[in-house]
């Protein structure tokens, strides 16, 4: 018994070697890179990192920043479109194809394929398709309506919806999945009981199956979520935040003011209010459905 | 037309028309990435070549110009290989060991690390951003490939683990006594007997974490060797910097090759790729 106690107490010890790596990415490459970002917000750094203390200056110089602002809404504006576009389309598509009785890998495939391509080629791919002179407007002006108009590319009131289109695009194969996973996992008596009380399928649907699936909700809207604060690729490639700063996003906001304008301060403090909204946001959803299902 | 003719009709209707969201856009730049310069300005983005042409290809592969670099996006293309390949073997053997070792022999502690790495891996990106330009600065591995090897593995270990974690929870522990019972070792049981049955989520691990690298756009912005930048940043770089006149085809085919690695794994892999999505997905 004592050598297979001191064997056991080996073998913690190798685990624990093993858990080096997890360690170091943890503490230092994570949160603590985290933290000292959210240090640098409170001080006097410009082009390189400066440790002396700045108080609230850099986040009064932000929130005094109209291009802030501007990034700062659009990412609701964005978020909002993309949240409402993806889990309405994934959600749509899943049940279509929940009704199909063959060819359901084909539509699978074709809503999914989009997933595996990146960020930076889906806005590029729909730069083309979106832009005034070669895209859309020029088919259909060619096409005999010639004073038709589509630049919301290029319009400063427009340029964040298409970017949302783009990411839309982009993003629901991935709900659909998760969807048509949580429809088949229903109990298909269902069907049975419906049918005999002549119960049309939509109405199965969208008052039987989908009530049940909130856990499926929880996870869509957390994932696209931060998708949403993270999103960078698809603005630079798409518009790269123009015209002007007019479809400029957080994330971008922030890498400019680190890399380009030398304002390592006011970029921290810019990332730290992204983290503080995603908080903001996702606490209270996560604690009302955790409270939810335990109750 | 019966009513169930109607209705099957209608769900037909509608898959088509989302099918055609889903599809225009690489239709678009897979016809235009073979007209000829000339065709590709005057006609419209929907027709067919008149005359079909490899040519854009070819100049977007090895003669492409962005700046003065006129190499095409070969160059990139072979350097983000050079990158993913170490830094997916590394995330994906060290994952699985830790994913083992936070399985198999838990305990609070491991459970707290890994509570760490999971909240962790939903933190934006952008605040790491400085902390590991300093870093790789410390190591003099600014701006170098290897520095990007370093970024990718570390940041590739919180999904690699997770995934790992996830499925070793599930054999079971019996296996891993009787083996202690036998005298096998901590590492002894993992190359034995735990390695041996990890082959379809090491299949998954890999897809996941090749995909990322390959598409990833932040990192390679900032930390890209210059001149052999990482694909994404690249092949944005091209097309955002061509001045005088605009070479759409060659551009679009550019953007197709930098496409191709990924859209080609996930049509060969399509069943593992879903799996992956969703159990990335549902880490949460």
């Amino acid at each position: 018994m004592r050598i297979a106690g001191k064997r056991i107490s080996a073998n913690r010890a190798k685990a624990w070697l093993a858990l080096i790596p997890a360690v170091v990415v943890a503490f230092y490459f994570i949160w603590g890179f985290a933290a000292y970002t959210a240090y640098l917000s409170v001080t006097k750094s410009t082009f390189l990192p400066n440790h002396e203390f700045n108080g609230a200056a850099n986040y009064r110089a932000l929130f005094e920043d109209d291009r802030w602002w501007v990034a700062y809404s659009n990412m609701f504006i964005f978020g909002g479109l993309y949240l409402a576009g993806c889990i309405g389309l994934g959600v749509g598509l899943a049940i279509l194809i929940d009704r199909l009785t063959g060819k359901e890998a084909l539509f699978r495939t074709i809503y999914l394929y989009p997933m595996s391509l990146s960020l930076v080629v889906t806005g590029l791919a729909w730069q083309w398709i979106l832009n005034p002179t070669i895209g859309i407007q020029k088919i259909v002006r060619e096409a005999g309506v010639e004073d038709f108009k589509f630049n919301w590319l290029v319009s400063p009131d427009h340029a964040i919806y298409t970017i949302a289109f783009a990411a839309v695009w982009h993003g629901t194969g991935l709900i659909m999945i998760l969807f048509l996973a949580g429809i088949k996992s229903t109990d298909p008596e269902i069907w049975k009981a419906t049918r005999i009380d002549r119960i049309p399928a939509w109405r199965v649907y969208v008052s039987i199956i989908l009530p049940q699936l909130r856990a499926t909700l929880l996870t869509a809207v957390m994932l696209l979520g931060f998708q949403v604060v993270r999103s960078f690729d698809v603005v630079v490639a798409l518009t790269n935040g123009g015209p002007g700063y007019a479809s400029d996003v957080p994330a971008r906001y922030v890498f400019e003011y680190f890399f380009q304008r030398g304002e390592i301060g006011q970029g921290a403090a810019g990332a730290v209010v992204m983290v503080a909204t995603m908080i903001a946001i996702v606490l209270p959803y996560l604690y009302f459905e955790i409270r939810r299902r335990e109750a | 037309m019966t009513r169930r003719g109607l209705q099957g009709a209608l769900l037909y209707g509608a898959l088509f028309a989302c099918a055609i969201y889903f599809l225009a856009p690489l239709y678009v730049m897979i016809v235009a990435s073979f007209k000829t310069l000339a065709e590709v300005r005057e006609s419209s983005i929907t027709a067919l070549p008149t005359v079909w042409t490899v040519e854009p290809w070819i100049k977007a592969w090895s003669s492409a110009c962005s700046g003065l670099e006129c190499n095409g996006i070969r160059p990139y293309f072979l350097a983000t290989f050079e990158i993913a390949i170490p830094a997916v073997s590394l995330a994906v053997a060290i994952g699985a060991l830790n994913g083992y070792a936070m399985a198999k022999w838990r305990s609070r502690a491991a459970d707290i690390i890994f509570a760490l790495i999971l909240i962790g891996s939903f933190v934006p990106l952008q605040l790491f951003l400085i902390p590991l330009a300093i870093t790789l600065r410390e190591l003099s591995i600014y701006g170098t490939s290897f520095g990007l090897v370093l970024i990718h593995t570390v940041y590739g270990i919180p999904l690699t683990t997770m995934l790992f974690r996830n499925f070793y929870v599930a054999l079971p522990d019996e296996l891993i006594r009787a083996a202690t019972m036998d005298g096998a070792g901590f590492f002894k049981i993992f190359s034995s007997i735990v390695m041996p049955m990890s082959g379809p989520i090491a299949i998954v691990a890999v897809i996941l974490v090749f995909s990322g690298i390959y598409n990833d756009f932040l990192f390679a912005l900032t930390f890209g060797e210059t001149g052999k930048r990482p694909i994404m940043a690249a092949v944005q770089n091209l097309v955002a910097s061509s001045y005088g006149i605009k070479e759409h085809n060659v551009n679009i085919a550019a953007v197709m090759i930098s496409a191709l690695p990924t859209l080609l794994l996930f049509f060969a892999t399509g069943r593992f790729f879903v799996r992956g999505l969703t159990q990335g997905a549902l880490k949460g």
